[in-house]
């Protein structure tokens, strides 16, 4: 398994595409079913993700991350606010955004670089032997090479994920969106990934909104870290993570690094208890807080 | 001993074996082929001796023997009538099954794409569903014009209902991320049908054909019994059986049942064998 990707960037130097992106939230609202039994998600949500950063989203467990990222890929619609790419409003899904999946979304009746050829192939907009060379490139780079013609079903939980980045890279997004990507992998194989995602993210700088439930991931890999608030959700704080590029796993045990978590904490845990407050099981979350951390690093 | 051990792996020649080979080399095989021998042998057994350990059996003992059967089949197996009644049999499947192919995949899916269709066309479908096909027998000898289309249409009912509500339920399932994936490509909505939503349903395409198949050849002997050998229709291996009952020749009653077994496993198998070529990444499973 290598996962050094390999440094061969022409691809992101040319053409239009390869540009960063703008993404703009001003004061989104969004919220499910009927007036009587109406649940809002989104309250006035603004934000700004600032071109070529890595901004990591995280909140308390059912905080909306998951509607927040619908909104932004065009699945669903805001009730009110918008949602601007560099200028342009997002009125619906387009390659320009393109969101790599909690599970893997792989089309398991397709090879790996079946999968990948996808996006392109459906839009016609890269054919032939340009085509070819541009999967066996990311593919290569993803560490994938020898595995192109396998099902997805054949390959590690690692390996999808990665076949996914590729699937997701092909179609040049001006943004990537990440939904808890590494979600399910072991430990270790979550590790490995997110380095090899951290190498493969600084070597491009192309924007990437990244949402997660893990403190020290989002720490690990972002530029800027957006903590959300409890149901209804909105931006609860933003901190701004100094720590030097590239990064290395060392530096999440530094002084610095600890004091961003420290702060992430101090407003997670608040938000966390507000909402185990309303549901009137406070006595039941403090139990399980003293019990040990799980409680908050699920949150 | 050798101190250096010979690299047993280079040394070792690749020993290449036919398709033949293969075949006889397997386990599975043979494991079957023992299960079926046991079982002719302790029916053999059970049908020869009236008293199992002091134990009289009550009913085992009617049933023609396994060597008896063998002999009455020897005797039919050139008779051109036999293999007449399995031709009959399989044009009446297959016609009944393909045309429930035809008509229930594209039911199937049109319900599962269009809210409007399903509203529409689900619920007179629901009422339809649970009358069993034998029930459609008597009105479909009164509608249709002939004994062989009413069982041809009564063989199509009963696959029909089977394939629609897995092509159903397959299409539903479908995980909402690849649709999703697919649209932020750029996919249009025929994309979507032919590229996610087709492949996505094929697996439960082949469950339903199986499953469907299965039920084809249980209606099929049954409304060839009804309708009988009259002088429109006739033949079948359903009605093989019945004429044996009539003729009162118990073995020739079992050599037609074995034979629909025959038929329904090779009609079965084929499905299988067509789903792993249709499906190559379902075979890895």
């Amino acid at each position: 398994m290598t996962v050094t990707p390999a440094s061969s960037g022409e691809h992101e130097a040319q053409g239009p595409a390869s540009g960063k992106g703008k993404l703009e939230l001003r004061n989104v609202n969004k919220g499910y079913g009927e007036a009587w039994e109406r649940q809002e998600v989104l309250t006035h949500m603004s934000l700004t993700i600032a071109p070529g950063d890595l901004t990591a989203v995280i909140g308390p467990s059912g905080c909306g991350k998951s509607t927040l990222v619908d909104l932004i890929a065009g699945f669903e619609r805001p009730d009110s606010g918008e949602i601007l790419l560099n200028g342009e409003p997002v009125t619906g899904p387009a390659h320009d955004r393109m969101v790599v999946f909690q599970e893997t979304a792989l089309l398991p009746w397709l090879t790996a670089y079946q999968n990948v050829a996808f996006g392109p192939k459906l839009r016609g907009d890269l054919k032939g032997e340009a085509l070819d060379a541009e999967i066996n490139r990311l593919l290569d780079k993803v560490g994938l090479a020898e595995f192109k013609d396998k099902y997805p079903i054949q390959l590690s939980g690692g390996m999808q994920r990665r076949a996914e980045l590729a699937r997701a890279m092909i179609n040049n997004p001006l943004i990537m969106i990440m939904d808890e990507p590494f979600r399910g992998l072991d430990a270790m194989t979550r590790e490995l990934m997110q380095e090899f995602f951290l190498k493969l993210f600084e070597e491009t700088r192309r924007t990437n909104l990244f949402v997660t439930s893990e403190l020290d991931e989002a720490i690990f890999l972002a530029d800027r870290l957006i903590v959300l608030s409890n149901r209804p959700t909105s931006v609860r704080e933003t901190i701004e993570i100094g720590l030097p590029r590239p990064r290395e796993f060392h530096m999440l045990s530094s002084p610095e690094a600890f004091k961003y978590k420290r702060q992430a904490m101090e407003v997670l845990h608040e938000e966390a208890m507000r909402g185990f407050t309303r549901s009137g099981d406070q006595q039941a979350f403090l139990d399980a807080y003293r019990k040990g951390d799980e409680a908050q690093s699920d949150g | 001993m050798a101190t250096t051990a010979p690299n047993v792996y280079n040394q070792r020649t690749v020993v290449r074996r036919t398709r033949w080979q293969k075949f006889l080399a397997n386990k599975k095989l043979w494991r079957g082929v023992t299960a079926i021998l046991c079982t002719l042998v302790l029916w053999e057994i059970g049908s020869r001796w009236d008293e199992w350990f002091g134990f009289r059996l009550p009913f085992i003992g009617f049933i023609p023997p396994p060597s008896d059967v063998m002999v009455a089949w020897l005797e039919v197996l050139p008779k051109i009538g036999y293999w007449q009644s399995w031709y009959l049999s399989f044009k009446r499947v297959l016609a009944g099954f393909l045309s429930a192919m035809l008509l229930g995949i594209p039911f199937g899916l049109a319900l599962a794409v269009n809210r409007y269709f399903r509203d529409i066309f689900f619920p007179p479908f629901e009422v339809l569903r649970p009358i069993p096909p034998l029930a459609w027998v008597p009105a479909s000898l009164i509608f249709w014009p002939t004994n062989e289309m009413s069982i041809a249409f009564v063989t199509f009912l009963g696959a029909f209902f089977t394939i629609v509500i897995n092509v159903l339920g397959g299409a539903r399932s479908i995980d909402i991320s690849y649709l999703r994936a697919a649209q932020s490509m750029g996919a249009t909505q025929l994309d979507m049908f032919w590229r996610i939503v087709l492949p996505g349903t094929l697996p439960s395409i082949f469950t339903g054909a199986a499953v469907g198949m299965g039920i084809t050849w249980e209606v099929v002997l049954a409304a060839e019994m009804i309708s009988g050998g009259g002088t429109q229709a006739g033949g079948g291996l359903g009605f093989f059986i019945w004429n044996s009952y009539m003729g009162g020749s118990l073995e020739q009653i079992v050599v037609g049942m074995i034979s629909i077994g025959i038929a329904g496993y090779l009609s079965s198998s084929a499905i299988r064998y067509l789903g792993t070529v249709c499906m190559p990444w379902r075979r890895l499973f």
